[in-house]
């Protein structure tokens, strides 16, 4: 049978990452083909080359066996490419027959032919068996509601590629199950679905064949009766290549707990978890996107305060009302995304460095001491090695891991027991990571606790004495460093083993 | 941020003095004479005032349209208040200030209340401010202008200061107003330039969300700056009051866009994070020469109007492609 969709030999690199290596994708008219790979293993670029977001550095994309230059979204949309993300693409205040419309509204002359237009949506509602309030906005309607808007948008559009991202993550089994009727019906009229999923239970029911990525290389593609989960899960995993970490000293037996948190609740993501740091201690916290892993720092943080936990800092309790309350407790919170929410981008290295201590660079806590200023910035320069032409240049203008660099040297400025890392070295070069790490360990040494979110498995498993992993915002396993093997981590974080 | 500031301040400055010298030519000499200047400063004393507080709102990316129908208000209602006191002199000015200033700040604070509490854009508060404070000015004084009983405001709207000093040279001294436009003008310059608060204005309006979380006060800083600029529209209501002996409540209709374009002109950036004092001083100035210029050229108003958009036309794209050119 001729492919609906041959990618061949895909490759991509970002700075520093090669995120794509030759990779090898077909799909067949009617055919559901299962994506699975670890948090970074090259699925969203993937599908992003597929969907005209990126473009390759190299290899070729053929649809019914004629090769096609996908340039961009429109192109890609026009070749019959359907993308259904996690997060949706509808318009809230639009009805249902205005989202699928969007773009392509019938029209009569100057104005728009709204009863073609209703017509054209019901045709093709009615096509894939689904009701739906047609009157409400959408964001009135239910998620799964949504997503059969998304899907009915898509196939307005004759898309017959269809990709789904993790479609079930928000959905009741209710729905699911009626998503998957869906597909069937998707799959009789010969529409090809790639289906992106962590839920590697649910996978047997819905696909056909299966290809597992891992460090943006296929290592397998397999009819999926083929393939036992154990076994998936094993491919995803793999042999990692080893990034070199640093030794973690060894936690004191007698190290003072300086960061314990109990019952933490924090709705939607959160539900009732507890931890404890020691001095000297990492704690890494491992689990799928949207487990609730950012969620539970951001708690702590009090960036989302918490709805209801008991947290204490050196044994003694504190309140975390506010970002302001955590810090003044000894809580530093290094965010996943420093640029909307780690630093100031048009200020300089200075006043990025003073920001969240301002008070202990002032004179009678008013007026600005800015030689005092100046002396930090230049001190944590050279100590964190921050390659800037000084303190007074403008952060937007450094490098990924020297504006790292600058936020963490903007906690180290104050006096914090407890550092909180999210993602601490996302798309950073290989170099300025291991610059953080020492500093990590500095930070142990110093007596300070660690509680690490991390996406890279190695980077948990490497950087950690003990992991926690988070599943449905609860706690689901806590493994020590002998125990947290990448098979056992992954296993429990998709819900293959307790 | 404080760099390029400073080098756009700077070159303002040169600009500004070419201009002198070409428009002295222009209008045979009667620009560049100490009179004029005078009068120049006298001018731009309540736009600049009102627009040293519309900056601090502008830097946290906000905007405030109360200003002046808060002008107005405040002064109905020092002079009502100036008229109900058995006291006079410097007493009289420092109770009259300090009710106008509360009147002001009391604004200023229900102009932020529904934007830091339920995060409604400033645009629309203040907004909902300018039609209700012009309204109540109005209605408190049944309106008609107030006609204040004390001669105490005398010397603060027509005299001068260092009269005799200058006497050589020419000019009647130095209007009282400019010299409360300076006082202002540098302690607020001071304030924003070298305190906490000041830093936290600047953090909040580049990236609030970043500053939030370094454990910045976000709703405080935001309500004092409304709180600053309503307060600065109550001692621009005080020295109006005091030019023409009287609070009416018609005064200030359009002041609020006028200290906009003074900020803009000087450099602060309406998308919040950028901005001075001394650039939005140097906005005013510069609006009010071109005013007087055109003034001394007889150039009738109607073009004068349309002179004035095209510069803060130009002065934002300027700045616009500026940014352009830094970011490449």
């Amino acid at each position: 049978m001729q492919p609906l969709l041959e990618m061949r030999g895909i490759e991509k690199s970002f700075p520093g990452v090669r995120a794509l290596d030759g990779v090898t994708l077909t799909l067949f008219p009617g055919e559901v083909h299962a994506l699975v790979g670890e948090n970074g293993a090259g699925k969203s670029t993937l599908m992003k080359i597929l969907a005209g977001a990126e473009r390759a550095d190299a290899g070729e994309i053929a649809i019914d066996g004629t090769v096609v230059a996908i340039d961009g979204p429109r192109t890609a949309e026009r070749l019959g490419v359907g993308m259904i993300y996690q997060e949706f693409n509808l318009i809230p205040e639009l009805d249902a027959i205005q989202n699928i419309t969007l773009g392509e509204e019938p029209q009569r002359g100057p104005f728009l032919d709204m009863r073609a237009a209703r017509r054209l949506g019901e045709e093709i509602l009615e096509q894939l068996g689904i009701t739906l309030p047609l009157d409400l906005p959408v964001r009135r309607l239910s998620v799964a509601q949504q997503q059969t808007i998304e899907i009915a948008k898509a196939l307005l559009r004759k898309a017959r590629i269809l990709v789904m991202d993790e479609p079930t993550a928000t959905l009741t089994e209710r729905e699911i199950d009626r998503l998957f009727a869906l597909i069937v019906q998707l799959k009789a009229a010969g529409v090809g679905v790639i289906y992106i999923s962590h839920r590697l239970e649910e996978l047997p029911r819905i696909a056909d064949r299966i290809t597992v990525l891992r460090d943006g290389k296929v290592i397998e593609t397999r009819p999926l009766a083929e393939m036992p989960r154990d076994e998936m899960v094993r491919l995803m995993v793999g042999r990692k290549l080893e990034t070199h970490f640093p030794d973690l000293p060894a936690v004191a037996s007698d190290a003072p707990v300086v960061l314990e948190v109990r019952d933490l609740q924090r709705e939607p993501r959160v539900h009732g978890v507890s931890l404890r740091v020691r001095a000297g201690e990492i704690v890494g916290i491992a689990g799928l996107v949207g487990a609730g892993r950012t969620e539970i720092l951001r708690a702590i943080a009090g960036a989302d305060p918490p709805d209801r936990a008991t947290i204490s800092i050196d044994g003694k309790t504190v309140r975390i009302t506010s970002p302001r309350s955590a810090i003044e407790a000894g809580i530093a919170f290094i965010t996943e995304d420093r640029k909307s929410q780690g630093l100031i981008l048009g200020m300089t290295v200075r006043e990025n460095v003073t920001l969240a201590h301002l008070a202990s660079f002032t004179e009678a806590g008013v007026f600005i001491d800015v030689g005092k200023e100046l002396a930090a910035a230049r001190k944590f320069i050279e100590e964190l090695h921050i390659r800037t032409p000084g303190p007074e240049q403008i952060v937007r203008n450094l490098s990924g891991g020297n504006q790292q660099k600058v936020v963490l040297a903007k906690w180290l400025a104050g006096t914090a027991r407890v550092f909180l890392f999210d993602e601490p070295t996302r798309g950073i070069d290989v170099g300025s990571k291991a610059e953080i790490y020492a500093l990590m360990v500095d930070l142990l040494r110093a007596g300070a606790g660690i509680v690490m979110v991390s996406s890279e498995l190695p980077e948990v498993l490497g950087m950690s004495h003990r992991v926690l992993v988070v599943r449905e915002g609860r706690i689901a396993a806590e493994l020590s460093r002998a125990e947290a093997t990448p098979d056992r981590v992954i296993a429990v974080a998709t819900g293959v083993a307790a | 941020m404080t760099r390029p500031a400073a080098t756009r301040a700077g070159l303002a400055v040169i600009g500004l003095g070419a201009l002198v010298v070409i428009v002295n030519v222009l209008t045979g000499g009667s620009f560049a004479t100490a009179t004029n200047i005078t009068n120049v400063l006298r001018q731009i004393t309540y736009n600049t005032i009102l627009a040293v507080g519309q900056t601090f709102v502008i830097i946290t990316a906000g905007i405030d349209l109360s200003v002046g129908s808060l002008v107005a208000l405040t002064g109905v209602v020092m002079a009502i208040f100036a008229n109900a006191v058995p006291f006079g002199g410097t007493w009289l000015i420092l109770t009259t200030l300090i009710v106008g200033v509360a009147v002001g700040a009391a604004a200023g604070f229900i102009n932020a209340l529904p934007v830091v509490k339920l995060n409604l854009p400033p645009f629309i508060t203040t907004l909902a401010m300018l039609q209700i404070a012009r309204g109540l000015a109005y209605k408190i004084a049944h309106g008609r202008p107030i006609p204040v009983n004390s001669d105490a405001f005398n010397g603060m709207g027509i005299g001068y200061v260092a009269s005799r000093l200058l006497a050589p040279v020419g000019m009647p001294g130095i209007p009282v107003a400019v010299i409360w436009m300076i006082v202002i003008v540098i302690a607020f310059a001071i304030v924003l330039g070298r305190t906490k608060f000041g830093r936290y204005v600047y953090a909040l309006g580049g990236n609030e969300e970043a500053a939030r979380l370094a454990g910045i006060d976000v709703a405080r800083t935001k309500t004092l700056v409304y709180v600053i600029s309503g307060s600065c529209a109550a001692v621009a209501g005080l020295l109006l009051m005091a030019r023409f002996g009287s609070g009416s409540p018609q005064t200030g209709e359009g002041f609020e866009l006028n200290s906009i374009a003074a900020a803009v002109v000087g450099g602060t950036s309406l998308m919040g994070g950028r901005g001075l004092i001394v650039g939005t001083f140097i906005g005013a100035l510069l609006i009010g020469l071109l005013n007087n210029v055109m003034d001394l050229l007889n150039i009738e108003s109607y073009t004068q109007e349309i002179v004035l958009g095209v510069v803060i036309l130009l002065a934002v794209v300027l700045e616009q492609l500026r940014k352009r050119f830094l970011v490449r």
